[in-house]
């Protein structure tokens, strides 16, 4: 395998792309320029300082870092669901019904493709594990982030609705059926898209890393082929998991509908 | 018959009250003063505390569906679910229903969208009428109608009560409340007034 070392230079090239862009900005009066500054340096810190943690857990291999690492990432994760929604749940359960799903699912996912399909010699190896879970977390995540705020600004919505299903003497299931729909259908549709779109529309970013690095085309494709099913399936599981569990906490045992248990609406 | 012991709806105090088969309790009171909760207290559509019993019902020892749909709940604003009218019927022929209230039976296979909020309001008497509850709570069940109408819903509802119903009505009408009730609740400042009335 060879791939093309890049110099600083190199990228600090790159990086005249965005003074061109802050230029264009103070040009045409979009006042971009600071959040553009500041989401650069971000960019540029952040991924530097991942690229030092991740060559020290590679070289150290233990099982406690990379659960340690894998923790940081779901707690991120759970943190930008909870930050996607308008309406947020109460109390715990604002970053932890998120959270708590995307463990659930992209460890499941994740520790079978290791176990199974990738098979390193350790199976918790940091070089596999964290790249593998980072790609899972990263695009379920936006699923499940979609899918509870489908949830949330739904119930909310059509809150007249429901009680008069409920009225009638439905149960909580039954008479939020639609919305549980509505919320899982839209927490799918972007992985659905992203396979339909995938190597036409599209070439997914860890197969032309793969490539770039020197990995033939046919054996990136066959990794990004299961990547894509890994996703779908920690999606599915964590769509379901939240959507059910959102559910569960507006409403209670008594099938009553609690809008209570929502905090009000954000200002957009 | 409906029994409320020590019924808590919330931000009131709390109350007992009996209402027997075929008796009418009209419930008044300002605005905001909590007539809804009330309603949606025996409902157990919020958080309560108290027992209540409809008949052989006690509510604690049943689920809330089937408490429900014996003790039903028609509020003010009416919700629908689906496109059409049909879709929000339970089973039975809402048919004699709905000439009794002097509306079209061909309204059943009309767009919800297209219907008039007294047209509304008078379905969704019909479809919570359909499943024969035993106990009937409305909120202001002619809110939007006009003088024709507000008579046929009260015939309706007097007519059900005749057949062994009880029902619990929230009212601004002074004269509505005179023409149903035969006893009078008040809801005002937190404090739940019972007004024992003869009948007729």
């Amino acid at each position: 395998m060879t791939y093309i070392s890049l110099s600083v230079t190199d990228v600090a090239i790159g990086a005249i792309l965005i003074v061109a862009n802050g230029l264009l900005s103070f040009g045409l009066g979009l006042k971009l320029e600071r959040t553009l500054v500041i989401a650069t340096l971000r960019m540029v810190v952040q991924l530097t300082l991942v690229g030092y943690v991740l060559t020290a857990v590679f070289n150290v291999a233990s099982p406690w870092w990379t659960g340690a690492i894998a923790l940081v990432m779901i707690i991120f994760a759970g943190y930008e669901v909870a930050a996607r929604q308008d309406r947020r749940l109460k109390g715990v359960w604002s970053y932890g019904l998120g959270a708590t799903a995307m463990t659930f699912s992209s460890t499941l996912v994740t520790v079978l493709a290791l176990t199974t399909q990738i098979g390193p010699d350790l199976w918790y190896d940091p070089q596999y594990t964290i790249p593998l879970l980072g790609m899972i977390l990263g695009n379920s995540m936006t699923g499940i982030a979609l899918g509870l705020s489908t949830l949330t600004s739904g119930v909310a919505r059509d809150r007249v609705a429901i009680e008069a299903q409920l009225c009638l003497g439905a149960n909580r299931w039954q008479a939020c059926g639609q919305m549980i729909r509505a919320a899982i259908r839209t927490g799918m549709m972007p992985m659905i898209n992203a396979m339909a779109a995938a190597g036409l529309v599209s070439l997914p970013g860890m197969m032309t890393g793969q490539i770039l690095a020197g990995v033939p085309p046919t054996e990136a494709v066959r990794y990004q082929i299961l990547i894509m099913f890994l996703i779908v399936g920690a999606t599915g599981i964590g769509v379901l998991m939240t959507v059910f569990g959102g559910l569960a906490y507006l409403t209670d045992s008594r099938h009553r509908l609690r809008l209570d248990r929502l905090q009000p609406a954000r200002m957009g | 018959m409906l029994t409320l012991t020590q019924l808590v709806p919330r931000g009131l105090a709390p109350f007992d009250l009996t209402l027997q088969d075929g008796a009418c309790l009209t419930v008044s009171g300002p605005s905001g003063a909590g007539k809804t909760v009330l309603l949606r207290a025996i409902a157990d559509l919020d958080v309560n505390a108290g027992e209540a019993r409809a008949g052989s019902l006690i509510r604690s020892q049943i689920s809330a569906p089937v408490w429900r749909k014996n003790v039903a709940y028609v509020p003010a604003d009416t919700g629908w679910w689906a496109d059409h009218v049909h879709s929000h019927m339970p089973e039975g022929d809402p048919g004699p229903l709905l000439d009794a209230l002097d509306l079209d039976r061909a309204c059943l296979s009309w767009p919800v969208a297209q219907l008039s909020t007294g047209e509304r309001q008078r379905l969704a008497l019909v479809r919570a009428l359909l499943a024969e509850p035993e106990v009937l709570l409305l909120d202001e069940p002619t809110s939007a109608l006009d003088v024709d109408a507000t008579k046929a819903v009260e015939r309706l509802i007097t007519d059900y009560m005749s057949r062994g119903a009880t029902v619990v009505i929230v009212t601004h009408d002074d004269e509505q409340a005179q023409r149903l009730g035969d006893q009078h609740l008040r809801v005002d400042g937190g404090k739940v007034e019972i007004l024992s009335r003869e009948a007729g």
